[in-house]
């Protein structure tokens, strides 16, 4: 690989690490404080999961999905209502929750998928809808959560007893995890190329391979390394991984992810293809409602209360994580690993100017001219290298 | 000396890492039609572009002189102001759009406050006129079919004020009978003076139309014909493009026709998917045997696609009705799922419309039909499906670098061979082939029926849709001749002729209108 085709490749890697080092000194390196590179993934988790769903739906041909923040909101408002009011199990409410975000997703998959109203149209009722909802749920006031099982469940840190001790400001389990991870990826490097080889599949040049996982493995002992010296494991790095993790596979490694990729690249072919595209476009607004009530569980244990203005905008910073990510305005490409850089870069520029303590207006014009930055960026250079 | 009204000389144009024209000469002499021949890439539409200023001066060297002037085009519209227009084989009309809208776009007639919309439609009746479009003006560009909207695009060139016609591929989406008008309107625009360039694959056309005929080859000229006195015939023409005889333009096949029949249609029906009243397929019935190729012949619009497309899982229309059968069974096939697990495959005459994604990879277009072939559970091993779009990548002679490539990267040949190895690989036993050789090569054109030839040697069923008589004639065992939805005629092709295919329709067509006025 030639140093231009490296660019090319791992454009958003660069502007990434770019970012981080701008910000770090902007900081004088308070970026880096083991509290806030902790904050830094908790306070982007919904961003994160929001647009895992959200890159389902940009495949399928650049549609969005309006209705995110206000799905947050109502399935967050109907968990602090259940427990706070009539002190229903955490366990129920979390299952039931969940429920109520797959039904919305799959109120909206149906006209969408199977009526073809316009995704742009529904998802904007929606957006009306069930904002609307959530705060006749909440009564239009500010309900707090504190029920100590479900902020347990979603707000709590990782604790090994025996080994942690929360009183103490290092957590060692944390930084184990992380080596052992790091360790597993290191192994499986040689361990798929053993068994490809073994089964007579071409094996590519192992340098290259291993040098990314070494950074790989690297980047996580050392954010391990943070976390550990600062509260531990978030339970909610689990669940967002988790969700990565699922939808990584899904959309790389499956046949049902193979479909969203064809929708958006050529519906018609798709279709002739005996693949019931009604049923793809289901199912992409299906997850995507299904993580917006996980998202909303989540941020009513991180922020401890619901009120009629949570999950405000919350779509937006999906869609300019996948944007940024390099998923295709037109839909057909984008991939989970890229969404989630997107993700992070708009969270390191979010926690950078915090930091920073520059006025929230002015993050706002940083945010958006960031957006359109990144999206000229990949059409302009994606056009060069076209067929001219 | 002759009058040259261009002359294109030296022109070499690179793109990176191609020489896409190279030294390239040019002349056209004024009131003539000259026509451009040449395979797939080999450089014709590069130079049309050239020449229309799409790529402007200085991206390329060499010189367009043009009525005795150096010219140094950097927009479409300076070309546009000496009189040359480019109609582009993609036409570029707006269909929500009217005829007159559509004709005066980007050139607009102002009035004083913003369009003068009656100079605007008075205009576009006159030069409707001359180009022999009986429509209204105020008809929007949807709801005409192509061959109009072919006369439309050329109604538009002349409201430019036209002293030199380029088109390029103006008949490949067109039947026989639009395509005639098409090419004898060009000879009236002649006999006033103007001078037209037609790009084409089909042979034929060039020959009855073209005064000269110029072959580019591999980006370089190879030689003009002299064509005044309409002597050369096709098979002179594709010597200078593929550079050797081409002795036999469909290859040899004895035919191994089994009794057996591997689809059979009965009494089949079918209505127009919003109009549901209007009957497209009426009450058709035909069968294909094993090893058999049948061709489907007729005019645009006979509602040969739609049948197609009703058999293969009711891709297409509404209130379908009738037996189908396959292997001898009767199916009941109500989406394309049913109809791939069945056996079928629809091989679709607009591959970038219907048929590629072209985005993605040759290996995913291989697969699509049929992921579950390569995959483990719901989980695609992905070696695997690499393994098999290699297979079928050096089965069909497919060029290209890798199965890595996106479909998009091939020419139009290479394409069609991709469209093939997805139906190969969902192993179908009965493919419809609607148009499977349209805007490619010679060259390519042999490769596609030479695999159609091994699909039926392996006992599968292939039927042809085409609207290219000769190789109805040259490939199929049997045809069936469609009009306005129904069969009007079987033949096997020994007694099969393009006089009788077409007498068979023009019988049709009056026998209708004798009902009609009963």
């Amino acid at each position: 690989m030639n140093a231009k085709s490296f660019v090319k490749k791992y454009t958003m890697v660069i502007a990434l690490v770019a970012v981080f080092i701008l910000f770090g000194l902007l900081t004088q390196g308070r970026l880096f404080y083991p509290q806030n590179m902790s904050n830094l993934l908790l306070q982007n988790s919904y961003v994160l999961v929001l647009a895992c769903g959200m890159l389902l739906c940009i495949l399928t041909g650049g549609n969005i999905d309006l209705s995110v923040g206000s799905t947050v909101c109502l399935v967050g408002a109907l968990a602090a209502q259940l427990m706070d009011k009539s002190g229903m199990n955490a366990i129920l409410v979390i299952f039931l929750c969940l429920a109520v975000g797959a039904v919305i997703g799959g109120w909206q998959g149906f006209w969408i998928g199977y009526i073809h109203i316009p995704p742009f149209i529904c998802t904007l009722s929606g957006m009306f809808l069930f904002r609307g909802l959530g705060r006749v749920i909440l009564k239009s006031k500010t309900v707090p959560v504190k029920d100590a099982l479900f902020l347990k469940i979603f707000a709590s840190y990782v604790q090994i007893p025996g080994l942690d001790n929360a009183k103490e400001k290092w957590l060692p389990s944390a930084l184990i995890v992380g080596v052992v991870i790091a360790l597993v990826l290191l192994i499986t490097v040689f361990t798929s190329r053993a068994s490809r080889a073994k089964k007579g599949y071409a094996v590519g040049p192992l340098a290259p391979e291993l040098a990314k996982k070494v950074i790989i493995a690297a980047l996580v002992v050392y954010y391990s390394y943070k976390l550990a010296s600062y509260k531990g494991i978030p339970v909610m790095l689990i669940w967002v991984l988790a969700v990565v993790f699922i939808y990584s596979f899904i959309t790389s490694k499956t046949a049902l992810g193979r479909y969203f990729y064809a929708v958006g690249g050529n519906e018609k072919a798709t279709k002739l293809s005996g693949i019931d595209t009604r049923r793809v476009y289901f199912l992409a607004y299906l997850s995507m409602s299904f993580l917006a009530g996980l998202s909303g569980l989540l941020m009513a244990a991180r922020i401890a209360s619901v009120n009629g203005d949570t999950g405000n905008a919350f779509e937006m910073d999906a869609i300019g994580s996948c944007f940024i990510g390099g998923a295709s305005a037109y839909g057909g490409s984008g991939t989970v690993a890229g969404i989630c850089i997107g993700a992070i870069f708009l969270g390191v520029i979010n926690q950078g100017m915090s930091i920073i303590g520059l006025d929230n207006n002015w993050q706002y014009i940083v945010k958006g001219a960031v957006l359109l930055i990144a999206v000229i960026f990949d059409v302009v250079s994606n056009h060069k290298t076209g067929k001219g | 000396m002759a009058d040259y009204i261009l002359v294109m000389k030296n022109i070499t144009k690179e793109f990176p890492g191609v020489k896409a024209l190279d030294d390239v000469n040019l002349q056209v002499e004024r009131g003539e039609i000259h026509a451009l021949v040449g395979e797939n890439g080999a450089g014709k539409s590069t130079l049309m572009n050239v020449l229309s200023g799409t790529y402007p001066y200085g991206t390329y060297s060499g010189d367009i002189i043009y009525n005795g002037e150096v010219c140094k085009f950097n927009t479409l519209r300076d070309s546009e102001k000496l009189g040359i227009v480019i109609i582009h084989q993609e036409l570029a009309l707006i269909p929500e759009l009217s005829i007159g809208e559509n004709m005066f776009l980007g050139n607009e007639r102002k009035g004083k406050f913003g369009i003068d919309w009656d100079r605007t439609f008075h205009e576009a009746r006159i030069h409707m006129d001359q180009v022999g479009l009986k429509e209204s003006e105020h008809t929007l560009i949807k709801d005409i079919g192509t061959g109009k909207q072919q006369l439309v695009e050329i109604a538009k060139a002349l409201s430019k004020n036209v002293k030199l016609l380029i088109l390029d591929e103006p008949t490949s989406s067109l039947n026989e009978e639009d395509s005639r008008m098409l090419l004898n309107l060009l000879l009236e625009f002649k006999k006033q003076g103007m001078t037209s360039i037609i790009i084409s694959h089909k042979l034929n056309e060039i020959a009855y139309v073209a005064d000269r005929i110029t072959v580019v080859r591999d980006g370089a000229t190879i030689e003009t014909i002299d064509n005044h006195d309409r002597t050369v015939d096709e098979d002179r023409i594709i010597k200078g493009m593929v550079g050797r005889e081409l002795s036999d333009r469909f290859p040899r096949r004895v035919p191994n026709i089994s009794d057996e029949k591997g689809l059979e249609v009965r009494h089949w029906t079918v209505h127009h998917p919003v109009y549901t009243e209007k009957v497209v397929d009426d009450d058709v019935s035909f069968y294909v045997r094993k090893g058999e190729i049948v061709g489907f012949s007729g005019l645009q619009g006979a509602g040969r696609t739609e049948l197609a497309m009703s058999i293969f899982g009711h891709a297409y229309g509404s209130g379908i009705s009738g037996e189908l059968y396959i292997g001898g069974k009767k199916m009941n096939i109500t989406n394309e799922r049913q109809a791939i697990e069945a056996g079928l495959a629809y091989v679709t005459e607009d591959r970038k419309g219907n048929g590629l994604i072209l985005p993605q990879t040759i290996a995913v277009n291989t697969t699509m039909a049929r992921l579950g072939k390569v995959c483990n559970g719901a989980v695609i091993d992905t070696v695997r499906e690499n393994m098999a779009a290699e297979e079928y990548r050096e089965k069909l002679k497919t060029k290209t670098p890798s199965v890595q490539q996106a479909a998009g990267n091939l020419s139009g040949g290479n394409q069609q061979k991709v469209l093939l190895a997805k139906w190969m690989f969902a192993d179908s036993d009965v493919l419809i082939l609607d148009e499977p050789t349209r805007g490619i090569d010679v060259g390519a054109k042999y490769e596609i029926y030479c695999i159609m030839n091994d699909l039926v040697a392996q006992g599968k069923s292939v039927i042809m849709i085409s609207s290219e008589m000769p190789e109805i004639l040259g490939m199929c065992d049997r045809v069936y001749v469609m009009n306005e939805g129904r069969i009007v005629a079987e033949m096997d092709v020994a007694d099969a002729s393009q006089e009788k295919i077409m007498a068979a329709i023009l019988k049709s067509e009056k026998k209708k209108e004798g009902e009609k006025q009963v």
